[in-house]
């Protein structure tokens, strides 16, 4: 395979989970709003999807991820199955944690995805341990972590990044910007210059991506990913992005400046971009659609299937709480 | 049998843990130097500073990152110095170690040991005496534990690192230097209690330094024409509900007594488990013991009236007695 090849092989890709991420958060939010089939909350990350694919096809299947309450382009990205998560979202047996978690806990430990979390920040320290734990075990296997620009204003950030860097650990956190910390700017309740600046003071090597460049953010973790795992220590990868829509699917994002959002839609859009990289290498807009139907209909499906299968059994209720003391066994 | 104080008992269950499972690891601040009540003296040396590793101050980090390599196959025993620090990670233990494996439906374990020394000591303020074990029994997830004895500190440990779950282990400041005779073959199960005097006049319910208080009364009720059973629990979760039942059908009177402050204690738990379950048995008025609900001080007299002392069990005895 050329060179050639292999740029568009991995740019179609790129689009293809992209696309992929774009069509289960639809078919997600319709499943909530439509359908009243989602009773929780979810948080989408529609407009994001460039950190989760660029990122995520750098680590292999048995690579460790841990993310967020925003976390379906990541867990999709590191190869979960979509019918799976759907059947969580919807509080289905069969979900990936038969429906005990939820959007916000989902997580797929088959494809070294650790853990969602619904405590903003919480996952840098645990994430910082994956690492701990597999340095000791010899193991060459990485870590990334991702999480918000508001979880930098958190005290585990601090406390996790310091550690894998006294520890000199295998991971790289990414901090996906789409500047907002639930329905404020985060820009108006953050100090100092940033994720980048911080990281860098704590001894990291830091590198800042346009997050919206499925293609620059692809290139700059391959690099930093190919110096993790030579032994180089711990990064920090600060992808500037956009959330276009509200914290939730339900909030309307009232606060945000009028016509913001739609501005990033119409100017800034990770699929539009990465469909027109597709284009530059001679991709006819065919080819192109029929990356985005087949999304599409991948998804649709997986909606259909999961809301056609069962609730939990009831028992599940007290299964998997502990050994020793188990609600299954005690009374209380 | 060895003689050893209750520091040296987990210390070498510790190290023959280490010995024997190279998963078995120690993190948290100081611990090359023994930490500070020298839970891990030598150590370091015997083990190297990755299995025992010396941290930053961040209670979160350690406990969070302790968490993660749990997730990941290692098996942590984790430093919190004292208890009060533990609060700094609260987040870590009570909404993410306790709850992962629920919340990812069984795919995940934590095999953690979360030692917080508690209690009351020499002048430790309100920042550095506290006993906050029942905030932990009320967190489904974990299991707690309160040794009281050397032994119990020695074949507790061994059982706590075995564990598959998260347990919360809590080890009493002010009887570090407690010496006894250890068998070290006894396995101790977690969940189960210990009848530390046999009585048949009044149950006396207890855990942690409060049972060994407990025994130091009953020696005194006994020349007073008082057959007191002592229990203690060992472990708060689970609880050995059985063996207390069993013993209030034997006496018909309880006492529950405890260091923590009374109110929404776990001796609560004890009292409202006992009624409900075997009220019919009981024939005196249930006394239960614990600090009144205000906060340590400093001064010598003041730290003493957050105390539950041997004669006010004592009374308290003879008061489920209708004495």
């Amino acid at each position: 395979m050329t060179t050639a090849d292999h740029n568009t092989r991995r740019a179609r890709d790129l689009l293809a989970m992209m696309e992929r991420i774009r069509a289960f958060e639809e078919q997600a939010c319709l499943a909530a709003e439509r359908d009243k089939l989602v009773l929780g909350a979810i948080h989408p990350s529609i407009g994001q999807e460039a950190v989760a694919a660029g990122v995520m096809c750098n680590f292999n299947r048995d690579d460790i991820l841990l993310s967020t309450h925003r976390g379906h382009g990541h867990t999709l990205a590191k190869g979960a199955d979509p019918l799976a998560m759907m059947r969580e979202l919807l509080g289905r047996e069969g979900g990936c944690c038969g429906g005990k978690g939820g959007s916000m806990h989902i997580a797929d430990f088959g494809v070294g995805m650790l853990g969602a979390n619904g405590v903003v920040g919480a996952n840098i320290t645990i994430a910082a341990g994956a690492a701990h734990g597999l340095k000791l075990q010899g193991s060459d296997r990485i870590v990334v972590d991702i999480f918000g620009d508001g979880a930098i204003n958190r005290g585990p950030f601090l406390e996790g990044v310091n550690w894998a860097s006294v520890f000199d650990l295998p991971i790289l956190f990414v901090c996906e910007d789409n500047q907002y910390s639930a329905t404020t700017r985060t820009s108006s309740v953050t100090g100092g210059p940033g994720a980048a600046a911080r990281a860098e003071s704590l001894g990291l090597r830091a590198t800042t991506v346009d997050g919206n460049d499925a293609e620059a953010v692809a290139d700059v973790t391959a690099e930093i990913t190919a110096r993790i795992r030579a032994g180089g220590g711990p990064e920090m990868l600060h992808a500037i992005t956009y959330r276009r829509t509200g914290h939730t699917s339900f909030d309307p994002a009232g606060y945000r400046p009028e016509g913001e959002s739609e501005h990033e839609a119409k100017t800034n859009d990770p699929i539009a971009r990465q469909r027109a990289v597709l284009a530059g290498m001679g991709l006819s807009a065919d080819e192109l659609d029929a990356v985005h139907t087949a999304a599409q209909s991948e998804m649709v499906q997986v909606l259909a299937d999961a809301a056609a299968t069962p609730f939990p059994a009831d028992d599940m209720a007290l299964q998997d709480v502990q050994d020793i003391g188990s609600p299954a066994q005690e009374a209380y | 049998m060895v003689k050893m104080t209750f520091v040296e008992a987990s210390r070498e269950a510790l190290r023959e843990m280490m010995q024997a499972d190279e998963t078995v690891w120690c993190v948290g601040e100081d611990l090359g130097r023994g930490s500070v009540f020298g839970q891990y003296l030598g150590l370091q040396d015997e083990f190297g500073p990755d299995r025992v590793a010396d941290t930053p101050i961040s209670e979160a980090a350690i406990m969070g990152a302790a968490f993660g390599a749990a997730m990941v196959g290692t098996r942590p025993v984790v430093e919190m110095r004292f208890s009060d620090f533990a609060l700094c990670a609260t987040d870590e233990l009570v909404n993410q170690i306790a709850k992962a494996r629920f919340m990812f439906g069984g795919q995940s374990r934590a095999p953690m040991v979360i030692r917080k020394p508690i209690g009351l000591w020499r002048s430790s303020a309100a920042q550095h005496s506290q006993s906050l074990e029942s905030w932990y029994v009320h967190i489904p997830g974990l299991v707690v534990v309160c040794p009281a004895t050397p032994q119990d500190n020695y074949s507790m440990m061994k059982a706590a690192i075995r564990c598959n779950d998260p347990v919360v282990y809590l080890e009493h400041k002010n009887i570090w230097g407690m010496e006894g005779e250890v068998d070290t073959s006894l396995e101790v199960e977690l969940g189960k209690a210990a009848v530390r005097r046999q009585g048949a006049d009044v149950t006396l319910v207890s855990w942690s330094d409060t049972a060994n208080l407990c025994v130091q009364a009953a020696k005194t009720l006994a020349g007073q024409g008082v057959d007191a059973e002592v229990i203690d629990l060992r472990s708060l979760w689970p609880w050995d509900k059985d063996a207390v039942i069993a013993s209030v059908r034997k006496t018909g009177r309880l006492v529950v007594a405890h260091e923590s402050v009374a109110v929404g204690g776990f001796g609560a738990e004890v009292v409202a488990t006992v009624v409900e379950q075997a009220g019919n048995a009981l024939r005196g008025p249930v006394r239960r013991l614990g600090a009144p609900r205000s906060l340590v001080a400093y001064a010598p007299n003041l730290e003493d009236k957050m105390r539950v002392t041997e004669q006010m069990i004592v009374t308290a005895a003879k008061e489920a007695m209708g004495k």
